[in-house]
């Protein structure tokens, strides 16, 4: 009979085996799923994760836009982690991201037609104050009150949808539009846009961001006092608090780091691959963001490569939607699969398997 | 089929693969990009069905490829470069918001064409078509106030924009022209797809008293809390939704995008194929009426055929002065219909309509 037993320690070693255990089940039962549906499984997983980086035709294009699409994801999940390492949940990623878009969107558009080498740095700024200040909403609440962050955060983004689409129709709609929805187009004034820093190679500014923030949350949870307490807060609360943790000031760390770095990818975006404001601005990066960091083991280093690879995932899932035929809802599926089997095999970390005698209750 | 052939010799060998298309480029290779995916029984799937139709017409001397879901932006972007380095010849873009990413695009791709539905924007290699759906909204309108016995229509409107702002008051002014009493109760959703929001708003109007239901929003949604609350009709949005006839759904708006798509596919292959900006409506057939059922009344359905002739022949322009806007002011003289660009923006209300256009 197989039993589990709860290990004494987690184990360091699955920890870091897990995530490569969920692919290959990923890749596993996405195949049997693609087989299913009446496709070759090896052509659709080599569509998926080798054309976007090998094919001659795509790869000289999708080899860059991994970066395009990992950016936000990567600067998003690396915030996101610190509050979940401190029991601290922020679900509203998305709409901190939106905000941030607008925040930043509409300082500078103020400043339209003027040309000056202040406004994107101005726009960047006021795009991270946006984050910031829409998740410190879910902070003073649970501080104060005590409420509940995941739902205040969650429901939040709902909010932020509505007001983005008010926006797009309304405040920051382009006056030469024709009356059509969406803002000007940021990317196309010299002043906001945020363009590749090398041509040819995806790299914009929101790239570099998620590249500086991997680092500097690495070195505050190894060498800072701050990444201590995240790390006590979350493995022994008790603990934390008989060595001096202020919950208040974490979770205002917490959600506010977070909120500014979703603001800052939100203002990134807007400025660069995005270019408007528009109704549907948002598409999903601050949830997809949750896979990620949980994807990366919550490090800033696992978070980069967990970024890099659901962005294959979207990029290759793109390939295979319209080269093989395969429905979107398919490719769904197969990355909800690399969340799920992370979470599953994920028991490997604290307990281990064990063959034994059945135990009669 | 024989693409799956293809394919799975794309599987053994890359070298193979790249034969394989480069043998397959004799057919004309054409994309779609789409915003819903093709099961939303609305919008998208209309665009899907004309996909068929291209590929029923032309048989082996086309592929067509499609990606549902895309959202707006950058990643629209990245699927119609995809597309173009994948060999397409021809990519129709199907949601107002892939006009700019679809202008990229082209500028990157000067020998594909684009077709890209209900924006503004044109280029060497970029045409963009739309439907006069405020034709079909006219013939509504005129059902809705012979119809209605409490004189209150609820309108279910998605976003403050031209199109819908258009339709509401063609619906309008057909409505009040064959019942002065009539009033118009809107209630906008902010959405294009949402049954939940959807039904909300249908019962929401229906308790305030209205007895038909228009909408500007995808699903089916109202079509069931109208059938629930009983002396309610509606009318098929984007698509037929006859499942919903003969009451509460009376007749429909379709999209029929499948002439126009055939007719762009055909100058490609020919080599005719140039940019231009097109708006078709009840008479070139991109607008379709569907079948108005046995629930209208015969007098009714003969006004409302009698418009539909007159729409499709041009004799009737559902922007006829005398006009005034909302405030007052005068829009149209007696006997001056709208001009195209006036309606591309419209960005008021009729007189006689209440409420504002949220801003």
């Amino acid at each position: 009979m197989i039993r589990l037993e709860k290990r004494p320690q987690p184990s360091r070693a699955w920890s870091w085996a897990t995530p490569l255990l969920a692919v290959a089940l990923t890749l596993l039962a996405g195949g049997l799923m693609f087989a299913a549906l009446g496709k070759d499984p090896v052509a659709a997983l080599r569509t998926i994760f080798l054309d976007p980086l090998f094919d001659p035709q795509f790869a000289a294009y999708s080899r860059p836009q991994l970066l395009v699409k990992a950016g936000p994801l990567i600067l998003i999940a690396v915030g996101l982690s610190l509050g979940f390492r401190a029991g601290v949940w922020n679900i509203g990623a998305e709409g901190q991201y939106i905000v941030g878009a607008l925040c930043g969107a509409g300082a500078g558009l103020a400043l339209y037609p003027l040309e000056a080498w202040w406004i994107f740095p101005m726009m960047v700024l006021a795009g991270a104050a946006g984050g910031f200040l829409w998740a410190m909403i879910p902070a003073i609440l649970r501080i104060r009150f005590n409420t509940n962050e995941i739902l205040v955060s969650l429901l939040l983004v709902y909010v932020a949808e509505n007001l983005l689409a008010s926006m797009a129709v309304g405040r920051l709609r382009n006056p030469e539009g024709g009356g059509f929805p969406g803002s000007r187009n940021l990317a196309q004034w010299s002043s906001s846009a945020n363009p590749e820093l090398i041509p040819g190679t995806g790299m914009h500014w929101g790239v570099a961001a998620a590249f500086i923030a991997v680092i500097l949350a690495y070195v505050l949870l190894q060498r800072h006092l701050m990444g201590f307490h995240i790390r006590l807060a979350g493995q022994a609360p008790r603990a934390a608090r008989f060595a001096g943790v202020r919950p208040a000031v974490l979770v205002a760390f917490c959600l506010g780091v977070s909120g500014a770095l979703a603001g800052l990818a939100g203002i990134f975006e807007v400025t660069g691959p995005s270019g408007q404001i528009s109704i549907d601005f948002n598409v999903g990066y601050g949830f997809t963001a949750i896979i990620v960091a949980f994807l990366g083991r919550l490090h800033p280093v696992g978070i980069l490569f967990a970024g890099l690879l659901l962005a294959l995932t979207y990029i290759g899932g793109e390939l295979a939607s319209f080269m093989l035929n395969i429905p979107a809802a398919a490719i769904q599926a197969f990355q909800g699969m690399l969340l799920f089997f992370l979470l599953a095999v994920d028991v490997l970390t604290n307990y281990r398997i064990r063959r034994g005698r059945t135990v009669t209750p | 089929m024989l693409r799956r052939t293809l394919l799975g010799a794309a599987a053994s060998a890359l070298a193979l693969a790249t034969g394989a298309m480069a043998q397959d480029s004799d057919k004309t290779k054409v994309g779609f990009v789409y915003v819903g995916p093709i099961g939303d029984g609305g919008w998208t799937y209309e665009h899907d069905k004309a996909r068929q139709a291209v590929e029923a017409e032309f048989g082996d001397t086309v592929e067509t490829v499609y990606q549902e879901s895309v959202p707006e932006g950058a990643d629209a972007e990245r699927v119609m470069t995809q597309m173009a380095l994948s060999g397409a010849d021809l990519i129709f873009s199907t949601s107002f918001g892939f006009m700019d990413p679809t202008m990229n695009v082209a500028a990157k791709f000067p020998d594909v064409k684009f077709e890209h539905a209900t924006g503004y924007k044109t280029a060497d290699n970029v045409s963009n078509y739309s439907a006069r759906f405020y034709e079909g909204r006219a013939v509504q309108g005129l059902i809705a106030g012979e119809m209605t016995e409490t004189n209150k229509i609820g309108y279910i409107a998605s976003f403050p924009i031209p199109e819908v702002i258009r339709g509401i008051n063609a619906a309008w002014l057909a409505a009040k022209k064959v019942n002065p009493d009539v009033e118009f109760n809107i209630v906008w959703a902010y959405t294009w797809f949402d049954p939940a929001k959807e039904a909300d708003a249908a019962k929401a109007l229906i308790e305030q008293g209205a007895d038909v239901i228009l909408q500007h929003t995808d699903s089916t949604a109202p079509q069931a809390a109208a059938a629930e609350a009983g002396n309610v009709i509606t009318f098929g949005q984007a698509s037929d939704m006859s499942e919903y006839a003969p009451k509460p759904r009376v007749s429909s708006i379709i999209d029929n995008w499948a002439p126009y798509y055939i007719d762009r596919v055909r100058a490609v292959q020919e080599g005719t194929w140039e940019s231009q900006s097109v708006w078709q409506g009840i008479g070139e057939g991109m607008v379709g009426i569907g079948e108005i059922s046995d629930a209208v009344p015969e007098d009714v359905r003969a006004d409302a055929l009698d418009l539909k002739e007159r729409l499709a022949s041009g004799e009737t322009h559902p922007f006829t002065g005398p006009i005034n806007r909302q405030d007052g002011t005068p829009w149209l003289a007696e006997g001056e219909t709208a001009d195209d660009e006036t309606l591309l923006g419209m960005d008021f209300f009729v007189e006689g309509l209440t409420g504002e256009i949220p801003n």
